[in-house]
């Protein structure tokens, strides 16, 4: 295990306004730990655990960087979608004629364009999924089934004219009663979203099930849990609620399609997953996946909510019906009544344990908003509840239930954060009845391998011990807290990563350098961190290799970036072209030495024959040509799996108990890493993932009045974190390597958003005494909880 | 022999009891010999032979992304689970 100290290289301004706030000595402390760190990070390879300049960097900081609403096509119309203004209605009647008639429309779309999808469930990569559904989300069909839902769409000459004639579509609707939270939409008398939603469990319907809000039930046992709470000295059982929250991406939704007189459709689009596009589209609007060409653009972020499509199929028919490529753009309102959320959730959370700290048993309840269609993270929810610790006896049960809010989508880790909160607050209110240390009750409870999770396996090599005992050990946990309404907080958090599929294509050039083809659209730096894996293979400099991402006609079939699993997946498929490109040189090199190519050996870099033969790899690449065609290696990557990534974090706030407003001081992460590639890049993941918690846990949350209508859907009043929000987010990466990738690597990702909520709430109680089981934790909830105190 | 754990869900159809074992070199091999067992354990996890949409196999520790056909080791657990996403 190795451990990078304590790095804040995002936000210098930030870090030295923290700084001037701080007393000399604390500021002198935290200097000396920034000094530790560039002095400790000590290199097991030549490439991996470097910080190179990210090759996409130049056209990002200059602003020559593409993004999806910088296309600009010859001829290209400009579309707008109608939406509902009503949380849950029936759709009468669409009138289109008065806005057809108006000069520049060229078109106009409503569900009746779209084909029948019935209930075909299509697997998309990353999970299975209802096409009457999505097709039903996309546009709606005889039901509005949340403010926000697109009606209709139009196209033409300009956004003006396209938003004129918007307003000139004459909908009829008949308003129903909105259901908007989670255990109404469950009882047996809640209006029912959808006439097609039964119950299903284990992916079965009971014959007589009738219609209802919820959607699905998991059931996950492990021992006897009765037996275990028989042998709990103390039982402590909570309930806990969470508000819906958006993933926050800057960047809002785009698509612009040209559906080509020739029957191909070309999308241009901000994505997760080109290929996942490439099919939900060509379903959607009823042609074959090779007559759809997806081109990723740059992504101004992503957190799981830009895997689903909402524009491409209306764009394609708009310009099915203009011969014309359209454009379709969300605004900042669209983006949140509209796409994403992360669901709000209800749950009960009861854990027993022994005088001595060991949990015995552990039983949770959970229900979580689906929004307007099946599908809500509950499943990993209920696996993840209980994931941190070796619980010998417990019960999950878990329900997925619709309401009349957007469809929910992944959010880092979806189902996680959720269900850390409730787990997480319980575990510190039992060490706090215990009066035992938050930090060791953890470790003497640590899931560790031969561990089996409540939902049955048994895990592999993991880090959650490791991650305890970095954040135990260092200086921040070992420092002392002083001054009034100030305290300490910790938590830890689970998250399974994914492997799925990924493909690469590599090719020599003649001076040395290697150009690098991916399927794997870049959120986060993955260029440079699949870019590494290539060079560290090869024996060559990050800078030589030359990473791009491509469409889906120009590389293999490549998962979406999300699962934490892009630096993990494709970075074995990396390895395995860099191993075709070494064994190919190797071939050439006997070929120029006229020896058998048993005698070559490819070496760190260098290609090395009999007699005291070598070339370097820049070397060989300029006499590739003199004994054959280009030199190309192709990797893919498809069985491997990850192990699971934990996280634990410590945090130290001050509450102002007059406003409660919660102020965070300090904030330090401890993660498994499994093999730092790019240091920068996970800590990067790390402070981003700890920052959306923090606003997750203070701040964020959809506000609807009592009609279902979202009354903050603008980053004014809808409140993410900013610089001004946040200290330095201290990180130690732990490296506990995955054995399933060649540079034991982990993704990181989705995990450092978990316990961020629960060790704020724990550092809450800590600091004016009340335990906060509400998200978000904003001020008026804190003061009102003081008041009641 | 693998131990296969039945979901809470399907242990109707194995009178409550939670692990039990089989014989195959493949979930689908591993899946016919419990059939005969407990009729309609099959049906209730496949659907036109393959596992049901929403869930995937676990084995060995490991999801699997094939199916049916993912093999399964000498003395491995096999376990029917939801499919995860992740964002």
């Amino acid at each position: 295990m190795r451990q990078h100290a304590l790095v804040n290289h995002r936000r210098p301004k930030n870090e030295d306004r923290t700084l001037i706030g701080l007393p000399v000595a604390e500021r002198q402390g935290y200097l000396q730990r920034i000094r530790t760190m560039a002095t400790s990070e000590k290199r097991k390879y030549k490439v991996i655990g470097t910080r190179p300049i990210r090759h996409d960097g130049v056209d990002k900081v200059t602003g020559r960087a593409q993004y999806g609403a910088d296309v600009r096509l010859t001829g290209m119309l400009h579309g707008v979608v109608l939406r509902s203004p009503h949380a849950h209605a029936k759709i009468k009647s669409i009138d289109t004629s008065a806005a057809a008639a108006l000069p520049g429309v060229r078109a106009i779309v409503t569900s009746a364009d779209f084909p029948d999808q019935v209930g075909r469930i299509v697997e998309l990569g990353e999970g299975a999924v209802n096409m009457r559904h999505l097709s039903a989300n996309v546009m709606a069909h005889d039901k509005a089934l949340y403010k926000g839902h697109a009606v209709a769409a139009v196209a033409a000459d300009s956004i003006h004219i396209a938003e004129e004639a918007a307003k000139l579509i004459k909908v009829d609707y008949e308003p129903l009663p909105p259901v908007m939270e989670v255990i109404g939409a469950m009882r047996d008398d809640a209006p029912v979203l959808n006439d097609d939603v039964r119950m299903t469990e284990m992916g079965t319907v009971k014959p007589d099930a009738k219609a209802s809000n919820v959607a699905a039930k998991f059931l996950f046992t492990k021992g006897d849990v009765n037996a275990g709470f028989a042998k709990a000295d103390i039982i402590i059982e909570r309930e806990f609620r969470t508000a819906t929250v958006h993933q926050g991406y800057i960047e809002p939704h785009n698509a612009t399609v040209l559906w080509n007189a020739d029957g191909k459709v070309t999308v241009w689009i901000s994505t997760q997953g080109t290929f996942s596009v490439r099919q939900q589209t060509a379903e959607l609007v009823g042609i074959p996946v090779s007559d759809v060409k997806v081109i990723p653009m740059e992504i101004g972020g992503g957190f799981g909510g830009k895997i689903s499509v909402y524009l491409p199929p209306v764009a394609a028919i708009l310009s099915r019906k203009t011969g014309k490529p359209v454009q379709l753009l969300m605004d900042r309102a669209a983006v949140f009544e509209a796409t994403g959320p992360t669901p709000g959730s209800f749950m009960r959370v009861k854990v027993g344990a022994t005088r001595d700290g060991k949990i015995v048993a552990g039983d949770a309840w959970i229900a979580f908003e689906a929004g307007a269609f099946p599908g809500s993270p509950i499943a990993p929810g209920c696996m993840c509840v209980f994931s941190c610790y070796d619980i010998p006896d417990a019960r999950v049960e878990g329900y997925d239930v619709c309401v009349n809010k957007p469809r929910s989508n992944a959010y880092r880790a979806p189902g996680s954060t959720q269900v850390a909160f409730a787990m997480e607050t319980v575990v510190d209110e039992i060490c706090e009845k215990l009066g035992v240390d938050a930090a060791e009750f953890r470790i003497k409870n640590a899931a560790k391998e031969g561990t089996r999770r409540v939902d049955g396996p048994v895990y592999n090599r993991i880090g959650m011990l490791e991650t305890v005992e970095a954040i135990r050990d260092s200086e921040h946990y070992q420092s002392k807290l002083t001054g009034p309404n100030r305290g300490r907080g910790i938590a830890t958090g689970f998250w399974f990563n994914a492997g799925l599929k990924s493909a690469v294509v590599a090719t020599v050039n003649l001076d040395g350098t290697v150009s690098l083809i991916e399927g794997s659209t870049d959120i986060g730096g993955s260029r440079t961190g699949i870019a590494m894996q290539l060079a560290e293979t090869l024996g060559i400099t990050a800078e030589a290799v030359k990473p791009q991402v491509a469409d889906t006609d120009s590389i293999g079939y490549t998962d979406v970036t999300g699962g934490s699993r892009v630096t993990f997946a494709t970075g074995i498929a990396a390895v395995n072209a860099a191993k075709e490109i070494q064994q190919q040189m190797v071939e050439r090199a006997a070929l120029l030495w006229e020896v058998d190519a048993s005698t070559v050996k490819y070496d760190d870099g260098k290609i090395i024959g009999p007699a005291s033969k070598s070339f370097t790899f820049a070397e060989l690449a300029a006499k590739i040509h003199e004994v054959g065609g280009a030199i190309i290696g192709h990797g893919t990557s498809s069985a491997a799996e990850q192990g699971g990534a934990f996280g634990t974090h410590c945090v130290d706030v001050e509450v102002d108990p007059d406003t409660g407003k919660v102020q965070i001081l300090r904030y330090t992460i401890a993660q498994d890493a499994g093999t730092a590639i790019h240091p920068s890049y996970v800590e990067g993941q790390m402070q981003g993932g700890v920052v959306q918690g923090i606003g997750w846990a203070l701040n964020e949350e959809y506000f609807y009045d009592d009609k279902g209508v979202m009354r903050n859907a603008t980053f004014l009043d809808y409140r993410i974190p900013t610089c001004y929000d946040v200290p330095m987010i201290e990180t130690i990466i732990v490296e506990v390597p995955d054995p399933a990738h060649p540079y034991g690597v982990r993704g990181v990702g989705e995990v450092p958003i978990c316990p961020p909520p629960a060790a704020i709430a724990n550092a809450i109680h800590a600091a004016v005494g009340v335990r906060m089981r509400d998200l978000p934790m904003s001020p008026p909830k804190v003061c009102a909880a003081i008041l009641q105190k | 022999m693998a131990t296969v754990y039945i979901p809470p869900a399907l242990r109707d159809l194995t009178g409550g009891v939670e692990t039990v074992e089989a014989t195959g070199h493949t979930v689908r091999a591993i899946l016919a010999d419990l059939e005969p067992r407990y009729p309609g354990l099959t049906a209730r996890l496949c659907t036109d032979d393959v596992l049901r949409p929403g869930l995937m196999v676990a084995v060995a520790g490991s999801m699997s992304k094939l199916g049916l056909r993912t093999p399964v080791p000498e003395n491995a657990e096999v376990h029917f689970l939801p499919a995860l996403g992740g964002g």
